[in-house]
């Protein structure tokens, strides 16, 4: 039951947020909030009755629609139970850090937090095609709103660019999917099954991983698909930042996890360079144009283009080790970039503007942030102690053993990483003190509260990884062992 | 002198239709003597109404009854499509009740002839003979040339329903024709026995003039269902007629045409030509789809880019005829009675944003909508999320369940095609979320504002009935996947 009422709960409290009389602001944040709490609490039992072995957990099945065999079939392995953890956590802290940010139609905002909540966690527990079609799409509405109506000025042009890119990516994997479905025997779109029965012949199975890939690589964003993504960060409000790099982006990483790899093994082989190639050319990329960037939320955004390269990397390693790094780095770029994109938020909310050059030597006058500020980039250029080090430490080491060269190039984006990031933090906290920024005030007990909740985790996991890979260990053990069969096969 | 055999006409199959068309002949006789027209509209409803229960009973009575010496059937696929007309119809109604009063032009004869533009639908979905079938296509066109032109002191209208005479006289001589090359051929108009002339013995499976007949039929069909290319009346119809016409005639005459098209191709033709008529179909489905959403792209008018969008949806049909299977009868019926519901959801919002002397409402009009009728901008999002085929609406279960049809038929580049078009269609559609809930409203004065919005009882009953349904059948949409699967050919 834990799985579908974390589906259930956002969308109940997002019908009585809608129904709260509009004046009643602080009712509508409180019931939000509450709501977003209880759903978290709801899922942090499946970590603890995790069992750290194979297959499904917390499966749960019914039918749907009975006479076309689609059912709703939910469940969560290693692969998904930490990104659902994340979906719940990042959803109450983005809603807490929209407290004051967001003053005009205060319910339609957080009625979307919640039903764009629904979305994602249906997303990663579905274990139906169409069930996951149905929630990927899904998820595209609230975010292109939330973008569309408190945004910034280019609001109108990366809500439609999101939703455009999005919707035209998956268009394919419908068509796909069908195409999975009418080749089962009897018609199925259930997961397992399909992966059970494997009967596509490997040429298919080139073309409909392409379809399935086209979809994720869009929303990962891997390079050169990856247009729409600055400009949706940049024009985003604070919480639909830390939520587009929290947590959606991830749904195209676990896409290739979940679906692209294990429905369509031997074409693996065959896509593997060239998405290692993009993944590499986005990790090197991303970190040039970031260097360059005069906005922090743009950098921010170009960063998580390199960041997200790694995790595909990763993947794309197909081995065990950095399966597992990857499915860890999804969690760490989520707590990290949603820090990064909270703390640049605090700031905006003040100031209203995100340029460098408006800021400069606020140390002195915001210690508090400087301290929290220089934490997220610690975590996010992966410095040993932090979440991002294991996570990238144990990708590279993936990878050099497949691919050297690819590692080597990876490294040199870890070097970018450092330089662009440390030189944020000089350009906003060092140097002389822009007098506009007098009247800044340090974070209040609110926003201490969200930073500290992801700093927390961020050491926790640096220092403890294996409180994580315990769990993700098994389902990237089996997943490596598909592809390295497969590629066995082909070798043959 | 032998006795005169009586035929059996067995009325009682064709139950539906007679009861709609009573409705329309007690309508008519009192609006003689009933001052207020809207109460002729209730009783339209109250007649369709009964209707749908006895559909209902038929449907699940065997075996399909024919009557009328084998011309027309109430089978499966005839009853889900009354079903689906006289849901057309009835949201229609309310549209009207509503819509005909802000315009000034409440009268009794509106609602009578849309009544028996809804039988003549009903029977052509039942028409087992081409005569039926032509009959049904001309009782549903007078109504509808009349009903375009209903708007007297609007010269578009007047255009509209001229335009429409005249395009939709020439598609019935396309009809007649084809239908007379067929009779030609094979000696009969009964589509059953025109299926059972093709016989490999005979050696006339690839008879030359038959298949010229088809040819014309298709084209005359083409025109009634609004494919490319013989679309080009439709625009300036639907944009000219009133919009609770529009609303009616873009779903119900649309139905119709498909209604006795796929009849036509599964019964008579379903073991000759059918690669033929397939391919035709198929490329027919690709073009609509494609020009009828490129076309709407560059609307500004509302209106109008919804009669554009109609024709795409006409297109998405079409991949669920193409294929030729029952899978793809069920689909087209499963996306005929969605459409029903989202695409006269839609246009009911565009009549209440209507202003009393001008045609359509332009895409500023809808500015700032989601501060002004929160929940007006929230049903028109839902409609346009759905008619682009997002889920978890309707619309998507459609797409889906036609384009399945085309995967099975492996005819899958159909099917991508129809999703790269929903990905197109999402510009336009998605315009309209845009100037609602992303953009401010017109300032009063500068001369974009709308007049105050004016929501009638019967129209928040449209709205609320095809938002709750797409909704509903969108995230639950077993009961609608298992009533047309009951539409089966007797």
């Amino acid at each position: 039951m834990t799985l579908s009422l974390l589906i259930i709960i956002p969308i109940i409290g997002a019908v009585l947020v809608a129904l709260l009389p509009r004046d009643r602001q602080d009712l509508t944040k409180w019931l939000a909030l509450a709501t977003a709490l209880v759903n978290l609490a709801v899922s942090l039992p499946l970590y603890f009755n995790f069992a750290d072995n194979l297959g499904y957990q917390f499966e749960e099945f019914a039918p749907w629609i009975p006479s076309l065999n689609i059912n709703y079939h939910v469940g969560i392995d290693g692969l998904s139970l930490f990104l659902v953890l994340l979906t719940t956590f990042l959803s109450a802290l983005a809603i807490l850090s929209s407290w004051t940010a967001i003053t005009e139609q205060v319910k339609e905002f957080m009625a979307l937090m919640l039903l764009l909540e629904t979305a994602m966690i249906g997303v990663f527990v579905s274990l139906d095609l169409f069930l996951f079609y149905l929630f990927w799409e899904a998820s595209l509405i609230p975010m292109a709103l939330l973008i569309g109506q408190w945004g910034g000025e280019r609001r109108v042009y990366a809500s439609i660019k999101f939703i455009i890119y999005t919707m035209a990516g998956s268009a394919l994997m419908l068509v796909a999917a069908l195409v999975l479905y009418v080749w089962a025997e009897p018609n199925t779109s259930d997961l397992p099954t399909l992966v059970a029965q494997s009967n596509i012949p490997a040429n298919l199975q080139v073309w409909l991983f392409f379809a399935f890939a086209l979809a994720f690589a869009v929303k990962v964003p891997l390079f050169p698909l990856h247009t729409w993504l600055p400009a949706a960060h940049v024009e985003a409000p604070t919480a639909g930042s830390i939520i587009l790099a929290g947590v959606l982006l991830k749904m195209g990483t676990y896409g290739f996890l979940r679906f692209a790899i294990p429905l369509f093994p031997a074409a693996v082989p065959f896509w593997t360079p060239l998405l290692v190639g993009l993944a590499v050319i986005g990790i090197l990329y991303g970190a040039l144009v970031a260097l360059f960037q005069e906005d922090v939320k743009s950098l921010v955004a170009y960063s998580s283009v390199a960041h997200m390269g790694f995790i595909v990397l990763g993947i794309f390693s197909g081995g065990q080790q950095g399966l597992s790094g990857a499915v860890l780095q999804m969690v760490n770029h989520g707590l990290s970039t949603g820090m990064l994109f909270f703390m640049v938020g605090v700031l905006y909310e003040q100031r209203h503007t995100r340029l460098f050059k408006e800021y400069g030597g606020i140390w002195v006058k915001v210690p508090l942030f400087g301290v929290f500020f220089l934490l997220a980039v610690f975590s996010s250029v992966g410095l040993p102690g932090l979440n991002g080090f294991v996570g990238e430490f144990v990708i590279l080491l993936g990878t050099f053993k497949v691919n050297w060269v690819a590692a080597t190039l990876g490294t040199f984006g870890i070097v970018l990483a450092a330089w662009y990031l440390l030189t944020a933090v000089r350009r906003m906290m060092f140097g002389p003190l822009n007098p506009a920024n007098e009247g800044l005030r340090d974070m209040n007990g609110r926003e201490m509260v969200i930073a500290l909740a992801l700093i927390v985790f961020c050491f926790a996991i640096g220092l403890f990884p294996n409180l994580l890979f315990d769990k993700i260990n098994p389902a990237t053990a089996e997943l490596a062992n598909l592809m390295n069969v497969t590629t066995l096969l082909a070798g043959k | 002198m032998p006795p005169i055999e009586f035929p059996i006409l067995n009325f009682a199959a064709l139950a539906p239709e007679l009861i709609v068309l009573g409705t329309a002949a007690v309508v008519m006789l009192c609006d003689l003597f009933i001052r207020d027209k809207r109460l002729l509209g209730y009783l339209s409803l109250l007649g369709l109404m009964l209707a749908i229960p006895v559909c209902g009973v038929m449907l699940l009575a065997a075996p399909p009854p024919l009557s009328f010496q084998n011309m027309a059937v109430s089978d499966g696929y005839s009853l889900v499509l009354d079903l689906i007309f006289i849901i057309t119809a009835a949201l229609s109604i309310l549209i009207a009740l509503g819509y005909l009063d802000n315009k000034g032009m409440q009268r009794g004869e509106y609602y009578t002839l849309l009544l028996f533009a809804t039988s003549g639908m009903m029977l052509m979905g039942a028409a087992t003979d081409l005569i039926i079938v032509f009959m049904g296509l001309e009782i549903m066109s007078i109504g509808l040339y009349i009903l375009a032109a209903f708007n007297r002191r609007q010269l578009a209208s007047g255009e509209a329903g001229m335009k429409y005479f005249v395009l939709g006289a020439f598609a019935s001589a396309f009809f007649l024709y084809g239908a007379a090359l067929i009779y030609g051929a094979t000696g009969t108009t009964n589509l059953q026995a025109i299926g059972a002339w093709f016989t490999p013995e005979r050696g006339n499976l690839h008879d030359p003039l038959a298949l010229v007949g088809l040819g014309l039929l298709l084209v005359g069909f083409g025109f009634k269902v609004a494919a490319v290319p013989f679309q080009w009346w439709t625009p300036d119809v639907y944009h000219g007629a009133p919009t609770s016409v529009t609303a009616f005639m873009s779903v119900g005459a649309k139905a119709a045409g498909f209604a006795a098209l796929i009849r036509l191709l599964m019964v008579s033709f379903g073991h000759a030509f059918t690669l033929d008529w397939q391919i035709a179909v198929a490329v027919l489905a690709f073009i609509t789809m494609t020009g009828g959403n490129l076309a709407a792209l560059a609307q500004k008018d509302v209106k109008r880019m919804l009669a554009y969008s109609s024709i795409a949806h006409a297109g998405y049909i079409l991949v669920g005829v193409a294929p030729g299977t029952m899978d793809g009868v069920n689909g087209v019926l499963f996306y005929l009675m969605s459409y029903a519901f989202m695409n006269i959801g839609a246009f009911a919002v565009i009549t209440v944003l209507e202003r009393r002397n001008e045609i359509g409402s332009t895409l500023t009009d809808y500015a700032g909508l989601a501060t002004r009728k929160p929940l007006l901008a929230l049903a028109m999002a839902l409609f346009m999320f759905s008619l682009t085929g997002i889920p978890p609406f309707i619309g998507f279960w459609g797409k889906l369940y036609v384009f399945r049809a085309a995967v099975e038929a492996n005819i899958s580049w159909l099917a991508v095609a129809g999703m790269i078009n929903s990905a197109i269609s999402a510009f336009y559609y998605l315009g309209i979320v845009v100037q609602m809930y992303m953009r401010p409203a017109a300032i009063a004065g500068d001369g974009g504002e709308t007049g105050p919005i004016n929501l009638s009882g019967p129209i928040t009953v449209t709205l609320a009935v095809a938002a709750i349904v797409t909704i509903v059948l969108g995230l639950w949409p077993t009961p609608l996947v298992n009533l047309t699967s009951l539409g089966l050919f007797g």
